[in-house]
């Protein structure tokens, strides 16, 4: 397992003149899992995109460091996971089609497409891998956007709402899954 | 089916008429702008709409989605101007091109810059409010140049000028595509992640 330290460092966002969050610190090791809970509207899914790199805090800092390298924010993608509502996978393309681009945009190599049909199986979309996302329930999406965060075996897994949508039995797959995967053992 | 649409009103509203050369040429590059326009001013409000915009900011550097849609916009208009270049001069009988390195050159070269700079101005009209309105507003001062550049060499096309006569233009052509890629690449980082 790589060597990861995430660190917050008073990490403060605010638009315009209304402040989200203030002051938020914690540091997150390689192999544990940490929980941001709060009401809604407190902003964690925003924290979770300042974590992400895909909004800048407006004080503070945010620290990711694999194999004891620190990694500037632009360069976050290869090390982390996300599952989030906000995030969307191509709906014209089928399951399959989705992963496939993906890894190419990642520009994994040709033995991810066995990794593919492992996470499709591991999430019980694989007899659905040929059919296009629109058709897919709310459910198989979700359990596709977990196939999307995993392929490239990320460091860091991000969950914004990880059980929105699925049922006990997608539940359930979700937490095996997450059991079983290295990122998040 | 744009394209198609507004040759034949071109061709209806010419008639008989007998129309010079040089408003010939204008009347082509306005047809391939508005062409162009209708079709890549969407290339990223249709990935922030579908909410797959941030998916590819968490898959790849910023540079690299502006490369890929740039060059998906490049292949897409040169297609696209080569079409309506070939369709225009098989329905305009006054539009005879003399010197046929020189309009295919123009093409090739107002092609890339429509597509440079339609790049990057779609990824700004992208996070606004007012999409619709707001890329014509951007797009004219910045295409302006290159358009009047494009139909200065089509004129000299139909003229039938020595290829030699064109190159200065070509030469502002090329300044104007690197420009616009380069100072695109710049900015794009900031116009995408935030």
């Amino acid at each position: 397992m790589k060597k990861m330290t995430l660190k917050s460092d008073y990490v403060t966002k605010a638009y315009s003149r209304k402040t989200i969050f203030r002051d938020v610190s914690f540091s997150v090791n390689e192999g544990s899992a940490f929980a941001i809970t709060g009401k809604n509207g407190s902003g964690k899914s925003t924290l979770i995109k300042i974590l992400c790199g895909l909004l800048t805090p407006t004080k503070g800092s945010v620290l990711l460091s694999v194999n004891e390298k620190t990694i500037t924010p632009e360069n976050y993608y290869p090390h982390i996971g996300l599952v989030s509502p906000y995030l969307n996978l191509y709906e014209e393309f089928t399951g399959e089609e989705n992963l496939l681009l993906i890894k190419k945009i990642r520009g994994l190599n040709s033995g991810s497409d066995a990794r593919i049909n492992e996470l499709l199986n591991e999430f019980n979309i694989y007899d659905h891998r040929k059919k296009e996302v629109r058709f897919y329930s709310s459910g198989m999406k979700q359990r596709l956007k977990y196939c999307a965060a995993l392929l490239h075996k990320p460091v860091i897994l991000y969950l914004d709402e990880p059980s929105a949508n699925l049922d006990e039995m997608g539940i359930g797959i979700v937490r095996d899954a997450m059991n079983s995967e290295p990122a998040t053992r | 089916m744009f394209v198609v649409t507004t040759l034949s009103m071109v061709m209806f509203s010419l008639g008989s008429n007998t129309v010079p050369y040089e408003i010939l040429s204008g009347m082509l590059w306005i047809v391939i702008f508005f062409s162009a326009m209708s079709g890549l001013s969407r290339t990223f409000v249709t990935e922030e709409e579908r909410g797959t915009s941030l998916t590819l900011r968490l898959l790849t550097k910023a540079a690299n989605v502006y490369i890929g849609k740039l060059i998906y916009n490049t292949v897409l208009i040169t297609s696209l101007s080569v079409f309506i270049a070939l369709l225009y001069q098989l329905v305009i009988d006054d539009f005879q091109i003399q010197t046929q390195s020189i309009f295919w050159m123009t093409i090739l070269l107002g092609s890339i810059g429509l597509a440079a700079a339609s790049t990057i101005l779609a990824a700004i009209i992208a996070k606004a409010n007012t999409k619709g309105t707001l890329f014509p507003v951007l797009a004219f001062p910045i295409l302006l140049p290159l358009l009047l550049e494009c139909i200065k060499t089509t004129v000299l096309a139909v003229e039938g000028a020595f290829f030699v006569e064109a190159i200065k233009d070509f030469q502002i052509l090329i300044s104007f595509i690197i420009v616009m890629i380069a100072a695109s690449l710049m900015v794009f980082e900031f116009v995408w992640n935030d």
